[in-house]
């Protein structure tokens, strides 16, 4: 990839003013902390919102959520789980299929977080290169979680997946958690860019298959305004996600359909020319195959 | 070959490659994950899980390790266990030593638990089998160096059916009783109230899971007093009384042989005279 710019974002801000540069952003950040905030006023204050954690959670005792991924691993080992999970997994797929599957990554999960500061950083101190793997290792790893708890009829993925570490750790004490999280913030700064939530996690791209059908799509009504900045590029997570939409390789219709997409609003923020924007995909006529 | 096959054969060896690749690199990572939690899979001796809890084996995948039945418990022992620990990470568990389960009627923890890891069908706390609680170590337990402790028995909450108090006579003095704790495993829930409430230093009855507390007899083993009360009698045949076929006039004496007795004048017409020779109880027949 040509030379990304330095501060992606410049422009934007020149053009719009902070505020709208940062939006979506912020949002983020605040839906990011205000779930786990509804998590922790529970232990700290006794004040109880939402009991459990991310695998399964019960809000103001009506709402029961459920990780499907979660469950799946226990179905393939050999258990079926009680009916106020099933329903649990049933309204979270129903919402990931209206709001984008990997919403999930980046405006629910703790580890965005840790991965996104170690990509901050990474930029700020100009640390280049690092091990190349191809992005569709996490669909290996997914395969690979479900067979081992097959196999072993065990949850094993939960024996060490990070997102359910620290998020559990975070409400019900960290223990040695914060070690595992160390390794996945030291490993996305120097070993791999985007390298644990863009090429290994397996609860990314589980969420990213719910995703191949979801309707909240980035779209980009005004695509013939790109002026080529690539700042939409520098600051995506997935950057292979917006190629296609935005210079309509193949003759694809200007929505980015590609269920890696996080909905991070990200790209929105960055671009001064208003190039992008969050809409139903029903809205656009399918791609046009080649 | 042309071109355009050359290059569809090295995409197509690319694509092996890269799929040889990938296999290998994720099943390593696989196979070291498998075997990690399989070793998990054992719970360490100082750990009981809430009650209703699957056998181990189960519970490591019916458990999502979502807190629900931490959160519930009205008395906070249960916590989850941390990366480090050696047990599957964020699943439920308690320490008896520390704080044992109180055993609430209602059992909030199974109510809350989302899956199938702790058995919804335990209606009654009292039928809970979260260990069993045994009386290690008969060196340092009050009651067996002869004072009146007792303790384990009074908190037991299964009092006088999981925890009895066996009189035995105390050797060591001559003329006291020892009142010998002593646990029924039909009746322990493995609460841990014992083992939490235990004087000494180091608590000398102790709860442990019940795959290492619990003994079970081969099969084909019967009992025979338990078979003869099923059948209502005797299942064997009664010993066929002893016949001593002795020389005349001599008597057989355990440690001293054969010896003559005296001569004794019998009346003709009297019966012969018994052996004096006391069978024991167990070979009368009948008592077996």
């Amino acid at each position: 990839m040509s030379a990304l710019p330095l501060k992606p974002g410049a422009e934007a801000i020149e053009a719009k003013g902070w505020l709208p540069a940062h939006k979506w952003l912020l949002m983020r950040r605040t839906s990011q902390l205000g779930i786990l905030l509804a998590f922790l006023v529970g232990p700290w204050l006794d004040l109880w919102i939402v009991k459990g954690n991310l695998n399964y959670s019960y809000t103001l005792g009506v709402l029961p959520l459920s990780d499907p991924y979660l469950l799946l691993q226990a179905l393939v080992a050999g258990q079926v789980p009680e009916k106020l999970a099933l329903i649990g997994v049933a309204i979270v797929i129903g919402f990931y299929l209206i709001v984008g599957g990997r919403g999930y990554c980046s405006w629910v999960c703790p580890v965005n977080l840790v991965t996104d500061l170690a990509n901050w950083l990474r930029a700020h101190l100009g640390l280049k290169g690092g091990a190349h793997l191809t992005r569709a290792t996490r669909y290996w790893v997914l395969a690979m979680t479900l067979i081992v708890a097959a196999a072993t009829g065990t949850l094993a993925w939960e024996m060490i997946n990070p997102v359910s570490i620290l998020h559990r750790g975070l409400i019900f004490g960290l223990g040695f958690a914060w070690m595992v999280i160390l390794t996945v913030f030291l490993f996305d700064l120097f070993v791999m860019r985007h390298g644990w939530c863009g090429h290994l996690c397996p609860v990314g791209a589980f969420y990213s298959l719910i995703g191949k059908f979801s309707a909240m799509r980035v779209v980009l009504p005004q695509r013939e305004a790109c002026n080529d900045c690539m700042d939409c590029y520098a600051v995506c997570p997935e950057q292979q996600v917006i190629r296609p939409a935005l210079k309509a390789i193949d003759g694809t219709a200007p929505i980015i359909l590609d269920s890696a997409c996080t909905n991070c609003g990200r790209c929105i923020d960055v671009c001064s020319k208003d190039v992008f924007a969050f809409g139903a995909r029903f809205n656009h006529a399918a791609p046009i195959p080649k | 070959m042309t071109p355009e096959k050359v290059a569809k054969g090295s995409t197509r060896r690319q694509f092996l490659a890269d799929t040889a690749r990938m296999a290998c690199g994720v099943g390593m990572l696989g196979l070291g994950l498998g075997l990690y939690a399989r070793h998990a899979t054992a719970l360490p001796p100082a750990a009981l899980r809430p009650p209703g809890a699957l056998p181990e084996t189960e519970f490591s995948a019916a458990c999502i390790r979502c807190g629900m039945c931490v959160r519930d418990c009205p008395y906070d022992m249960l916590q989850l266990a941390k990366p480090e620990e050696p047990m599957s990470t964020g699943t439920p568990y308690f320490v008896a030593r520390q704080a044992p389960c109180e055993m609430c009627e209602d059992i909030p923890c199974i109510k809350a638990c989302p899956t199938g890891a702790l058995d919804h069908a335990l209606k009654d706390i009292t039928k809970a089998k979260m260990g069993l609680a045994v009386l290690v170590d008969h060196e340092t337990c009050l009651n067996f160096l002869g004072l009146r402790c007792d303790i384990c028995y009074r908190v037991c909450p299964v009092i006088d059916k999981a925890i009895t108090l066996d009189p035995q006579r105390n050797a060591r003095t001559g003329d006291h009783t020892m009142f010998i704790p002593v646990v029924h495993s039909d009746a322990c829930t493995g609460c841990g109230k014992c083992e939490k409430a235990c004087p000494t230093e180091i608590a000398a009855i102790k709860v442990f899971p019940l795959y290492m507390a619990k003994g079970q007899l081969s099969a084909h083993y019967r009992l025979g007093w338990v078979e003869k009360e099923k059948a209502g009698g005797s299942l064997v045949a009664p010993d066929a009384e002893h016949q001593y076929n002795m020389p005349e006039g001599m008597k057989y004496e355990y440690g001293k042989g054969l010896s003559a007795t005296p001569q004794e004048t019998v009346p003709n017409n009297a019966v012969p005279p018994v052996p004096t020779f006391a069978v024991p109880k167990a070979l009368q027949g009948g008592k077996l």
